[in-house]
Protein backbone atom coordinates (compact mmCIF):
# COMPACT_ATOMS: atom_id res chain seq x y z
CA UNK A 1 0.00 0.00 0.00
CA UNK A 2 1.40 3.61 -1.02
CA UNK A 3 2.38 5.73 1.78
CA UNK A 4 0.05 8.13 2.29
CA UNK A 5 0.96 12.05 2.43
CA UNK A 6 1.90 13.73 6.14
CA UNK A 7 0.53 17.83 5.81
CA UNK A 8 3.47 19.17 7.20
CA UNK A 9 5.64 16.00 7.92
CA UNK A 10 4.38 15.78 11.53
CA UNK A 11 4.16 12.09 11.79
CA UNK A 12 7.21 10.54 9.95
CA UNK A 13 10.01 9.54 12.39
CA UNK A 14 13.42 11.42 11.36
CA UNK A 15 16.78 10.18 9.87
CA UNK A 16 19.53 12.02 8.84
CA UNK A 17 19.76 12.48 4.90
CA UNK A 18 22.04 14.48 3.23
CA UNK A 19 21.58 17.78 2.03
CA UNK A 20 23.24 19.98 -0.87
CA UNK A 21 24.44 23.30 -0.26
CA UNK A 22 23.16 25.00 -3.10
CA UNK A 23 23.34 29.10 -2.15
CA UNK A 24 24.89 31.18 0.27
CA UNK A 25 23.78 34.45 1.01
CA UNK A 26 24.95 36.89 3.48
CA UNK A 27 22.20 38.98 5.52
CA UNK A 28 24.54 40.96 8.06
CA UNK A 29 28.32 40.95 8.46
CA UNK A 30 27.73 37.58 10.68
CA UNK A 31 24.48 35.98 9.44
CA UNK A 32 23.94 33.81 6.16
CA UNK A 33 20.86 32.52 4.65
CA UNK A 34 21.86 28.83 3.16
CA UNK A 35 19.86 27.41 0.86
CA UNK A 36 19.76 23.54 0.73
CA UNK A 37 18.60 20.57 -1.66
CA UNK A 38 16.90 18.05 0.25
CA UNK A 39 16.17 14.92 -1.97
CA UNK A 40 12.33 13.81 -1.02
CA UNK A 41 11.90 16.72 1.93
CA UNK A 42 8.38 16.09 2.82
CA UNK A 43 6.94 19.57 3.67
CA UNK A 44 7.17 22.15 6.63
CA UNK A 45 5.04 24.28 8.65
CA UNK A 46 6.42 27.64 9.66
CA UNK A 47 8.52 27.92 12.92
CA UNK A 48 9.81 24.37 12.06
CA UNK A 49 13.45 23.72 12.36
CA UNK A 50 16.04 20.68 11.14
CA UNK A 51 19.37 19.50 12.78
CA UNK A 52 22.54 20.26 10.49
CA UNK A 53 24.86 17.44 11.82
CA UNK A 54 28.62 17.97 10.55
CA UNK A 55 31.52 15.27 10.39
CA UNK A 56 34.58 15.41 10.21
CA UNK A 57 37.32 13.25 8.43
CA UNK A 58 38.05 11.66 11.52
CA UNK A 59 34.28 10.78 12.71
CA UNK A 60 34.08 13.16 15.11
CA UNK A 61 30.19 14.69 14.97
CA UNK A 62 28.18 17.65 15.78
CA UNK A 63 25.00 18.94 15.48
CA UNK A 64 23.13 22.29 16.06
CA UNK A 65 19.49 23.64 15.42
CA UNK A 66 18.33 25.63 12.88
CA UNK A 67 15.01 27.37 12.36
CA UNK A 68 13.64 27.02 8.84
CA UNK A 69 13.44 30.61 7.15
CA UNK A 70 11.02 30.22 4.32
CA UNK A 71 8.00 27.66 2.76
CA UNK A 72 9.53 25.05 1.27
CA UNK A 73 10.29 25.22 -2.75
CA UNK A 74 9.69 21.22 -3.75
CA UNK A 75 13.21 19.99 -2.14
CA UNK A 76 14.63 23.46 -1.60
CA UNK A 77 14.61 24.65 2.02
CA UNK A 78 16.12 27.94 3.59
CA UNK A 79 17.68 28.39 7.12
CA UNK A 80 19.81 31.70 8.38
CA UNK A 81 22.47 31.10 10.61
CA UNK A 82 24.19 33.63 12.65
CA UNK A 83 27.90 32.87 13.41
CA UNK A 84 28.61 32.50 17.16
CA UNK A 85 32.03 32.42 18.19
CA UNK A 86 33.78 29.72 18.44
CA UNK A 87 30.31 27.85 17.03
CA UNK A 88 31.75 24.47 16.16
CA UNK A 89 29.10 24.63 13.52
CA UNK A 90 27.83 28.14 12.81
CA UNK A 91 31.33 29.08 11.81
CA UNK A 92 31.38 26.56 9.13
CA UNK A 93 28.22 27.46 8.00
CA UNK A 94 28.57 31.05 7.76
CA UNK A 95 31.95 30.82 6.87
CA UNK A 96 33.26 28.10 4.84
CA UNK A 97 30.67 26.45 3.46
CA UNK A 98 30.32 26.21 -0.16
CA UNK A 99 27.42 25.57 -2.95
CA UNK A 100 27.98 21.94 -3.63
CA UNK A 101 29.37 20.85 0.07
CA UNK A 102 26.70 18.58 1.72
CA UNK A 103 26.06 17.62 4.71
CA UNK A 104 23.13 15.88 6.96
CA UNK A 105 19.80 17.60 8.35
CA UNK A 106 16.95 15.85 10.21
CA UNK A 107 13.75 17.21 10.11
CA UNK A 108 11.53 18.89 9.63
CA UNK A 109 10.74 18.78 13.44
CA UNK A 110 8.88 20.61 16.27
CA UNK A 111 5.25 21.05 16.58
CA UNK A 112 5.06 24.37 19.42
CA UNK A 113 6.54 26.74 17.72
CA UNK A 114 4.11 26.75 14.83
CA UNK A 115 2.13 28.98 12.82
CA UNK A 116 -0.45 27.49 10.29
CA UNK A 117 -2.02 29.39 7.80
CA UNK A 118 -5.37 28.38 8.68
CA UNK A 119 -4.86 30.46 11.78
CA UNK A 120 -6.82 33.80 10.89
CA UNK A 121 -6.51 35.25 14.79
CA UNK A 122 -4.37 38.30 15.14
CA UNK A 123 -0.49 37.72 15.94
CA UNK A 124 2.32 39.06 17.26
CA UNK A 125 6.00 38.33 16.31
CA UNK A 126 8.64 39.41 19.14
CA UNK A 127 12.01 38.82 18.21
CA UNK A 128 15.21 39.23 19.88
CA UNK A 129 18.73 39.53 17.14
CA UNK A 130 18.21 35.73 14.81
CA UNK A 131 15.38 34.91 16.50
CA UNK A 132 13.81 36.55 13.66
CA UNK A 133 14.41 33.62 11.90
CA UNK A 134 11.25 31.39 12.39
CA UNK A 135 9.21 34.55 13.00
CA UNK A 136 10.32 35.56 9.42
CA UNK A 137 8.76 31.93 8.10
CA UNK A 138 5.44 32.53 9.43
CA UNK A 139 5.66 35.93 7.21
CA UNK A 140 6.03 34.43 4.27
CA UNK A 141 4.18 31.65 4.99
CA UNK A 142 1.47 34.00 5.36
CA UNK A 143 1.91 35.96 2.33
CA UNK A 144 -1.29 35.62 -0.07
CA UNK A 145 -2.60 32.41 1.74
CA UNK A 146 -3.98 33.87 5.13
CA UNK A 147 -5.76 36.90 5.93
CA UNK A 148 -4.61 37.18 9.63
CA UNK A 149 -2.77 40.49 11.01
CA UNK A 150 0.78 39.96 11.63
CA UNK A 151 2.63 42.73 13.71
CA UNK A 152 6.33 41.94 14.40
CA UNK A 153 8.70 43.81 17.22
CA UNK A 154 12.38 43.29 15.87
CA UNK A 155 15.09 44.14 18.36
CA UNK A 156 18.47 44.53 17.50
CA UNK A 157 21.72 45.83 18.71
CA UNK A 158 22.71 47.84 15.62
CA UNK A 159 21.03 48.81 11.93
CA UNK A 160 23.88 46.31 10.89
CA UNK A 161 22.68 43.66 12.75
CA UNK A 162 19.38 43.72 11.16
CA UNK A 163 18.31 40.54 9.13
CA UNK A 164 16.36 40.48 6.62
CA UNK A 165 15.43 44.46 6.53
CA UNK A 166 14.72 45.23 3.27
CA UNK A 167 12.14 42.74 2.71
CA UNK A 168 10.73 43.72 5.87
CA UNK A 169 10.48 46.95 4.83
CA UNK A 170 8.68 46.01 1.82
CA UNK A 171 6.90 43.59 2.43
CA UNK A 172 5.10 45.52 5.50
CA UNK A 173 5.04 48.81 2.20
CA UNK A 174 2.88 46.61 0.13
CA UNK A 175 1.00 44.46 2.62
CA UNK A 176 -1.27 46.37 5.25
CA UNK A 177 -1.86 42.86 7.24
CA UNK A 178 1.77 43.48 8.32
CA UNK A 179 3.18 46.08 10.48
CA UNK A 180 7.22 45.91 11.43
CA UNK A 181 8.93 47.50 14.29
CA UNK A 182 12.66 48.14 14.74
CA UNK A 183 13.52 48.30 17.82
CA UNK A 184 17.57 49.39 18.34
CA UNK A 185 18.88 48.54 21.67
CA UNK A 186 22.68 50.01 21.48
CA UNK A 187 22.64 51.95 18.36
CA UNK A 188 19.64 53.52 16.32
CA UNK A 189 19.62 55.08 12.87
CA UNK A 190 19.92 58.83 12.84
CA UNK A 191 16.30 59.42 11.31
CA UNK A 192 15.05 56.67 14.43
CA UNK A 193 12.52 58.94 16.71
CA UNK A 194 13.24 56.17 19.51
CA UNK A 195 16.07 56.05 21.59
CA UNK A 196 18.35 53.10 21.52
CA UNK A 197 17.38 50.88 24.98
CA UNK A 198 15.59 47.70 25.65
CA UNK A 199 12.80 46.60 25.05
CA UNK A 200 9.95 48.09 27.20
CA UNK A 201 6.36 47.82 27.73
CA UNK A 202 5.88 51.55 25.56
CA UNK A 203 7.05 49.37 23.10
CA UNK A 204 4.20 46.77 23.04
CA UNK A 205 1.61 49.50 23.70
CA UNK A 206 2.69 51.23 20.64
CA UNK A 207 3.37 48.40 18.30
CA UNK A 208 2.07 45.42 19.92
CA UNK A 209 -2.15 44.15 20.14
CA UNK A 210 -4.03 45.30 23.18
CA UNK A 211 -4.65 41.81 24.97
CA UNK A 212 -8.44 42.40 24.24
CA UNK A 213 -7.40 41.03 20.32
CA UNK A 214 -6.27 37.95 21.59
CA UNK A 215 -2.99 37.34 19.44
CA UNK A 216 -1.23 34.54 19.03
CA UNK A 217 2.22 35.69 20.41
CA UNK A 218 5.19 34.03 19.50
CA UNK A 219 8.83 35.06 20.94
CA UNK A 220 11.95 33.46 19.69
CA UNK A 221 15.23 35.05 20.78
CA UNK A 222 18.27 34.95 23.13
CA UNK A 223 16.66 33.41 26.86
CA UNK A 224 17.06 36.67 28.60
CA UNK A 225 15.36 38.63 26.50
CA UNK A 226 12.36 35.35 25.81
CA UNK A 227 11.99 35.78 29.67
CA UNK A 228 11.83 39.69 29.97
CA UNK A 229 9.15 39.97 26.91
CA UNK A 230 7.06 36.78 28.14
CA UNK A 231 7.02 38.50 31.36
CA UNK A 232 5.53 42.10 29.81
CA UNK A 233 3.20 40.51 27.75
CA UNK A 234 1.72 38.36 30.84
CA UNK A 235 1.68 41.65 32.71
CA UNK A 236 -0.27 43.14 30.04
CA UNK A 237 -2.73 41.00 30.35
CA UNK A 238 -2.06 38.83 27.53
CA UNK A 239 -3.02 34.92 27.69
CA UNK A 240 -0.26 33.11 28.64
CA UNK A 241 -1.43 30.00 26.94
CA UNK A 242 -1.62 31.85 23.85
CA UNK A 243 2.53 32.83 23.92
CA UNK A 244 4.53 30.52 22.31
CA UNK A 245 8.57 30.76 23.04
CA UNK A 246 11.70 29.87 21.47
CA UNK A 247 15.28 30.35 22.98
CA UNK A 248 18.58 29.95 22.16
CA UNK A 249 21.74 30.62 24.15
CA UNK A 250 22.48 33.17 27.07
CA UNK A 251 23.79 36.25 25.51
CA UNK A 252 21.44 38.77 23.60
CA UNK A 253 20.79 42.20 22.36
CA UNK B 1 21.65 33.73 45.05
CA UNK B 2 22.36 32.76 41.78
CA UNK B 3 23.46 28.95 41.65
CA UNK B 4 22.66 27.88 37.97
CA UNK B 5 23.50 29.23 34.98
CA UNK B 6 20.78 30.54 32.49
CA UNK B 7 19.85 27.60 30.58
CA UNK B 8 20.61 28.44 26.99
CA UNK B 9 17.86 26.45 25.04
CA UNK B 10 14.23 25.03 25.70
CA UNK B 11 12.31 21.92 24.84
CA UNK B 12 11.70 23.27 20.98
CA UNK B 13 15.58 21.95 20.63
CA UNK B 14 14.83 18.08 22.13
CA UNK B 15 12.17 17.80 18.75
CA UNK B 16 15.25 16.13 16.83
CA UNK B 17 16.78 14.00 19.10
CA UNK B 18 13.44 12.53 20.11
CA UNK B 19 12.29 12.74 16.89
CA UNK B 20 14.68 9.32 16.74
CA UNK B 21 12.45 7.50 19.32
CA UNK B 22 8.31 8.60 19.18
CA UNK B 23 6.78 8.17 16.24
CA UNK B 24 4.94 11.40 16.50
CA UNK B 25 6.32 14.74 17.68
CA UNK B 26 6.44 14.68 21.14
CA UNK B 27 7.14 18.31 22.26
CA UNK B 28 3.90 19.63 22.76
CA UNK B 29 3.22 16.48 25.16
CA UNK B 30 2.98 17.82 28.27
CA UNK B 31 4.69 16.37 31.18
CA UNK B 32 4.28 16.52 35.02
CA UNK B 33 7.17 17.14 37.29
CA UNK B 34 7.81 15.02 40.22
CA UNK B 35 8.84 18.09 42.19
CA UNK B 36 6.54 20.80 42.30
CA UNK B 37 4.04 18.63 40.01
CA UNK B 38 3.61 21.45 37.51
CA UNK B 39 2.14 20.40 34.29
CA UNK B 40 4.51 21.87 31.26
CA UNK B 41 4.70 21.28 27.49
CA UNK B 42 8.29 19.71 26.53
CA UNK B 43 8.66 22.45 24.53
CA UNK B 44 8.81 25.17 27.33
CA UNK B 45 11.21 22.77 29.15
CA UNK B 46 14.41 24.74 30.33
CA UNK B 47 17.29 23.15 28.71
CA UNK B 48 21.24 23.07 29.15
CA UNK B 49 23.41 21.34 26.24
CA UNK B 50 23.85 20.20 23.49
CA UNK B 51 27.05 18.37 24.76
CA UNK B 52 27.83 15.57 26.31
CA UNK B 53 23.78 15.37 26.49
CA UNK B 54 20.32 17.47 26.82
CA UNK B 55 19.26 18.18 30.05
CA UNK B 56 15.56 19.31 30.34
CA UNK B 57 14.29 21.06 33.74
CA UNK B 58 11.28 22.27 34.93
CA UNK B 59 9.97 25.78 34.22
CA UNK B 60 8.70 26.11 37.62
CA UNK B 61 11.31 24.69 40.10
CA UNK B 62 14.46 23.84 38.12
CA UNK B 63 14.18 19.75 38.91
CA UNK B 64 15.27 17.62 36.27
CA UNK B 65 12.97 16.57 34.70
CA UNK B 66 14.49 14.54 32.10
CA UNK B 67 17.77 13.49 30.26
CA UNK B 68 18.89 12.53 26.99
CA UNK B 69 22.34 11.35 25.80
CA UNK B 70 23.19 9.99 22.14
CA UNK B 71 26.21 7.72 22.43
CA UNK B 72 28.04 5.70 19.01
CA UNK B 73 25.24 3.09 19.61
CA UNK B 74 22.76 4.28 21.38
CA UNK B 75 20.40 6.95 23.13
CA UNK B 76 19.92 7.20 26.76
CA UNK B 77 16.53 8.64 27.61
CA UNK B 78 16.12 9.44 31.53
CA UNK B 79 12.46 10.52 31.99
CA UNK B 80 12.40 9.68 36.04
CA UNK B 81 11.70 13.19 36.75
CA UNK B 82 8.63 13.36 34.89
CA UNK B 83 5.13 10.79 36.69
CA UNK B 84 3.90 10.87 33.57
CA UNK B 85 3.57 12.08 30.12
CA UNK B 86 0.10 13.34 28.15
CA UNK B 87 0.28 12.87 24.27
CA UNK B 88 -1.99 15.02 22.11
CA UNK B 89 -3.83 12.43 20.26
CA UNK B 90 -7.01 12.42 18.46
CA UNK B 91 -9.32 9.65 18.77
CA UNK B 92 -9.18 9.61 14.55
CA UNK B 93 -5.41 9.66 14.93
CA UNK B 94 -4.37 6.33 16.22
CA UNK B 95 -0.48 5.74 16.54
CA UNK B 96 0.86 4.44 13.25
CA UNK B 97 3.94 1.90 12.79
CA UNK B 98 6.69 3.49 11.43
CA UNK B 99 7.69 2.41 7.37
Amino acid sequence: MARAAVSGGLKLRRTWRPAVLLERRRETPSACTLVLEVLGWPGHLAGQHIDVRLTASDGYQAARSYSLAAPTNSDQIQITVQGVPDGEVSSYLVADARPGDSFEVRGPVGGWFVWRPEESSPVLLVAGGSGVVPLMAMIRSRDGISGAPFRLIYSVRTPEDRIYHDELRRRAAEDGGLDVTFIYTRTAPKDEPRPAGRISLDDFISHGWSAEAEPTCYVCGPTAFVETVADLLIFSGHDPSKIRTERFGPSGP
Amino acid sequence: MNTHTEAGYDGNTLAGPLSEVFAIEVTTAVGRCQGCGTSSQLATFRVYGPDPGLVGRCPGCESVLMRLVRTQDALWLDLSGMSGLRIPMPADSAPEINP
